[in-house]
Order: structure tokens, then sequence, then C-alpha cells
């Protein structure tokens, strides 16, 4: 604990995530790599994940967008698997569809989760400590202590994290917490019958994950990239990184997102500077007014 | 780690290898169509892409009329602090006492709207569980924790009359953490995701300060007699003033993130809270020291405007989070300005 002072953990690279929150003698950081060029869209995890973790029913509706009824995540979805129907081609695939081949055609399908960001926004601004760093490297919510104020939500730059109906409280992944102490993998990552939801050593992830975008690119899949491996981006890295085949943003993803707390040290200084100008400001304004009756 | 399958005879351990030939074909059965496939996949880089327009944020679940209320109640009462303890010291005893009261009346007003807001409002201690520097909301439950004693005792020692030297005390007490109390929120706000929020985080907590000298000055002109106000009328303007400056460097500098201040219920919110700032400023320097009435006028345009600016502000930021253009634009700006 003696290492984190004077070290700036708003942002930036953080190897050794764990031991940083305080745990001693942590096991490797965990993770999901989410693999959607395997991604047949089942919903498999989905379905997994709530019934492991007793995640209610949220409604049953109707987009009329795509397969995806799911829309996204929230405080009962904790994955979401988006569908993406496109006019362009998979590499060297063929689709056989339309006459002679003329349509290219292809549909994208990925699962989505919570990132377990490297520096979680949603773990900083909680203040009651309800979200706390586990020795996995994961975030989660102790549900007996959120008192629901709802400032995890518009912190989390992934739109991950939201409050329950009914309950008041927030809810998200916790990475099956429970499972995974007890040395399983998540229900989600148990259930995928194609393996795209892969769990495992973060560092192992990432290499398997840089091997996978090298075989794509070789097939012809140019498209192919990896997003959320890279621990200099702007949340550090995420603890669930993906595979995707176009821009993070047709997937509903952020291209570039930044953990808010950044700025933080900025936020605090403006806030100083703006309340002495206040103080100082007023002083002046009553120095030169003067003792009331003093004729003005 | 990876105790994969299960059966009655075998398949255990390691799992198939990660061998799916994605997009692997027949190698162009020479079809002429002029298509490369082999070509790099470019995305038009201009083109603003989204998943079928919904949100990539999920927008605050704060209720406008407990948060944006609890941002105008705080700033009434810390700026009402600073202006009680200039008047109790330049012996303007009316405005020193109206304002005292007004200042912990806001602050029941905003604790109160703060506790409601609670998904579980029963468990409201919990704010007191823990100290963090990187949560505004915990370093602002504790600033209210310190803040709350002096207010209550300047205002009950002030009417009563009792302990006049410890009344002076928390008073000043009062002032010293009032200007806290109205720029933490803008921090509290500035510290997530939205876009409209977080891209003002330099100018935001000038906004709200600016805003909350707007509406403390207005409650002094309301409650007190013209002969005391004269240096409220000074404090209205320039928070008048300041108010609009910090909002125009704000439009200025978010860039695109400025653009919900302007839009649908923030935008008529943000007007109104201009007008009634700039009518209240004038009405107060001009009429506000002859007559009663005028100054009280005067003084509700000011708490009005200030209330006006923080409603607008706050939906400013749900509106910036619901679009998913203000999360993405600014973001691919970035990466296109990085990649050079």
């Amino acid at each position: 604990m003696g290492g984190l002072v004077g070290r700036n953990l708003l942002a930036g690279p953080e190897p050794d995530v764990a031991a940083d929150a305080g745990h001693p003698d942590p096991p490797p950081r965990m993770g999901f790599f989410t693999d959607t060029s395997v991604c047949i869209g089942c919903k498999a995890c989905e379905v997994a994940c709530k019934e492991w973790n007793a995640v209610p029913e949220d409604g049953l509706e109707f987009t009329g967008m795509s397969y995806d009824n799911t829309q996204g995540l929230g405080a009962d979805t904790w994955r979401h698997v988006a569908f993406i129907e496109q006019n362009k081609p998979m590499g060297h695939a063929e689709t056989g569809a339309g006459d002679g081949g003329a349509t290219d055609l292809r549909w994208l399908m990925a699962s989505d989760v919570c990132k377990h960001c490297t520096h979680a926004a949603c773990l900083d601004v909680c203040p009651t400590g309800s979200l706390f760093r586990t020795e996995f490297g994961t975030v989660v919510v102790q549900e007996d202590i959120c008192n629901g104020c709802g400032y995890c939500i518009p912190a989390c730059p992934y739109g991950v994290i939201d409050q329950r109906k009914g309950d008041g409280r927030a809810w998200k992944c916790t990475l099956c917490y429970d499972r995974i102490g007890a040395g399983m993998e998540p229900a989600c990552a148990k259930a995928c019958p194609t393996d795209s939801i892969q769990y495992g050593p973060l560092d192992e992830l990432r290499e398997r994950a840089a091997l996978r975008v090298d075989q794509l690119h070789d097939l012809g899949v140019d498209d192919a990239r990896l997003y959320g491996h890279d621990p200099d981006d702007g949340v550090g890295g995420d603890g669930a990184f993906f595979l995707l085949l176009d821009e993070p943003e047709v997937y509903g993803l952020p291209p570039d997102p930044v953990v808010t707390t950044r700025d933080l040290p900025s936020m605090w200084r403006h806030a100083g500077m703006a309340a002495a100008a206040m103080l100082g400001g007023l002083a002046a304004v009553f120095a030169v007014h003067g003792r009331a009756g003093g004729g003005r | 780690m990876s105790t994969s399958g299960v059966g009655k005879d075998g398949m255990h351990g390691e799992r198939p290898g990660r061998e799916a030939q994605v997009g692997k074909g027949p190698q162009r059965r020479g079809r002429k169509r002029g298509r490369h496939r082999g070509e790099k996949a470019m995305v038009p880089d201009a083109e603003f892409t989204s998943y079928y327009g919904r949100p990539i944020l999920n927008p605050p679940v704060w209720k406008a009329s407990d948060v944006a209320a609890y941002f105008f109640l705080g700033g009434l009462a810390g700026a009402g602090s600073v202006l009680a303890a200039g008047a109790h010291r330049t012996g303007r005893p009316v405005a020193a006492r109206a304002l005292k009261i007004s200042s912990l009346a806001a602050l029941g007003g905003s604790t109160a709207a703060l506790i409601h807001d609670l998904g579980r409002p029963e468990r409201f201690v919990n704010m007191l569980r823990v100290m963090k520097p990187t949560s505004p909301m915990s370093m602002g439950s504790w600033l209210l924790v310190a803040y709350g004693p002096a207010v209550g005792a300047a205002a009950v020692l002030d009417v009563t009359g009792l302990f006049p030297r410890l009344g002076g005390a928390a008073t000043a007490g009062a002032a010293a953490l009032g200007p806290s109390v109205c720029t933490y929120t803008a921090v509290l706000a500035a510290d997530t995701a939205v876009p409209a929020w977080h891209e003002a985080h330099r100018e935001l907590p000038f906004v709200f300060a600016a805003s909350a000298v707007a509406a403390a000055s207005g409650m002094a002109l309301v409650t007190a007699p013209p002969r005391e106000t004269g240096p409220m009328r000074t404090a209205a303007a320039l928070g008048a003033a300041l108010e609009l400056a910090a909002a125009k460097i704000l439009e200025h500098r978010a860039g695109l993130a400025a653009e919900p201040y302007k839009k649908g219920k923030a935008g008529r919110f943000v007007r109104a809270g201009e007008i009634l700032s700039v009518a209240g400023a004038a009405g107060g320097v001009l009429l506000g020291g002859r007559g009663r009435a005028a100054a009280a006028l005067s003084g509700a345009a000011l708490l009005a405007g200030s209330a006006c600016t923080r409603f607008g502000v706050f939906h400013a930021g749900t509106q910036s989070a619901r679009d998913p253009r203000y999360t993405v634009i600014p973001q691919r700006e970035r990466l296109r300005a990085a990649a050079g």
C-alpha cells in the first residue's frame, strides 16, 4: 500500500489493480474475452446469466428493430446480445444470398457485458463504498450496502450499471463472483456454445485475442479489431474486452471512452477557484459598501 | 480453471482450439462485380453510426424535482451563509437574520430532496460509511455534516439571541463552508460520463457559484429592507453577469456537448434563467434601493432565474446522455485528432 503514495491511480495503465485496492497477494486478474466473430446470437449467455444470478424478468418487449429484443445492458440485463444486419462482406465468405451472389450480407452478433474497467468510474464515484474491487480485479456491487443514490449510473462510460425498478438499488454483472471464487467459470462463459465468451486470466486472454485477430486478418477479415484490450486506453484497459468486426459504435459501444475521474483533480481545482472567487468577491463587495448607515 | 466438458466417457480437460474460420470462403470465384473483397474494409470516417439510435450511456435516474432542486437550494444556502456573515459583520441585522433562516430552510429542503431521491432512503446514513475524495457525493455528504450544524446554530442563536459570540462563530463557520456547498455540486454533475456535464467541468463550478450568489442576493432583496441590501444588489449584478459570462464560455469551449444547453426543455430553462437573472439584477440595481415592492419583485426574479439555470443544466445533462451523437462524435473526433 505504501507504493500508492504519489501515484496517479485515476487514469493510465495500472498493472496490479487488485493489489492497489488493498488485496494482499491477489490471484491473477480474471476477465472475459468476447470473440464476436464466432458469436451465433443464441442468447444462451443472457439466459444463463439470468438463471444463475436470479436476475428478474424486465419486460418482454418487441422492438421491431432486429432480432434483438433485449436492447441493452441494465439493472436486469447483465449480458446483452447485439444483433446487426449489414450489407457488407465478411472476409471472403460467400453468402449465397440473392441471385448470383449479388448481395453482400452479414450478421454481426456480439454479447456485451460489464467491462470491469481498470479505472472504474462507477466504483470511484460510489459514495457508500458499496461498489468494490475484488481480489480478481473485478468490480462488484454489495447490495446490502447500496442505498440507491444512482451516482454510478451516469458515471459509467459504457451505460452498463442501472437502477432496478421497484428495488431502488444499482445492479450489474458481478463476473459471477460467487462462481469464480469457487474456481468455476462464469455462467455466461460456461453456457456459450461456440466459446465466443472466454473466461480466464486477463494476460492469457490478451495473448489469445492478439493471435485471433492475426488469424482473422490472414483470412481476409480486415475489419476485425480488438476493443478494450489496451492498458493505455481511457479506462486503463477493460477486464472484459472484445473482438469486433466493425466500429464500436455500430455495436452500441463508445469508440474512445475515458474514465470521468481522470479529470477529477481539475474539477476540484476549478470548484475551489470558484469558491474562493465567491468568498473573495463577496468580501470585497461588503468592504466597498462598508457598514450600514454609512451613507450607501 | 477451464474445467471444460462433462460426459460419461470423456471429453474432459482441454477445450477445442480456436480455429473457427470466420469469413473464409472460396477465394473469389471470378465474380466480375468489381468488388475487391480482400481490400481493406474502410469504414467511412465522417459518418455517425449507432446501434439503432439507442443511447450508449444509461441516463441519470435522478429526478429533476429532487436533484436540480438540490443544486438550487444548496446554492441558495451556501451563498446565503456568506452574505449573512457579511451582513452580520457590517451591521445589517435584519438581512443577516433573514439569510441565516433562509439558509437553514434551504439546507433542510435540499437534504430532504437528496434523501428522497435515494432508491433506498432508509439507508441514507450509508453516505457516511466511507470518506472518498474520488466521490464528490461522499465529499459533499461530509461537507454537509460540517456545514449543517454551523448553519443551524447561526440561525437559532441569532433568532433566540443566546450566546452571541458562539452565534458569530457559527455564522463565520457557515460562511467559510458555504462557497464549497455551492460549487461541489458542479463537480458532482461533472464527474460523470454525461457529455453536457463532463465537458463543462471547468465552467460549471463558476456557473453554479455565480447563480448561487444571484439567488441568495435575491432572497435578501425579498426579505430585508432596502437600506440594508446595498451589497446584495451589487452582488446580484455581479452574480448575474458572471453566470452569463461563464455560460457563454461553456458554450464556446464544450463544443458539441454545449448543444443540449440550447435545445428542448434544457434550452427553454437556460433561456428563462438568463432573462430572469438579468431582469432581476437590473431591477435590483436600478429600483431595489427605492421601494420594497420593486426590490421583492427583483429578488423573486433572481431566485427564479437561478432555479431555472439549475433545471436547465440538469436537463441538458439528461438530454445529452439520451442521444448517442453526443457520446460518439466527440470521441470519434478525438480519435481522429490523435491519429493525426
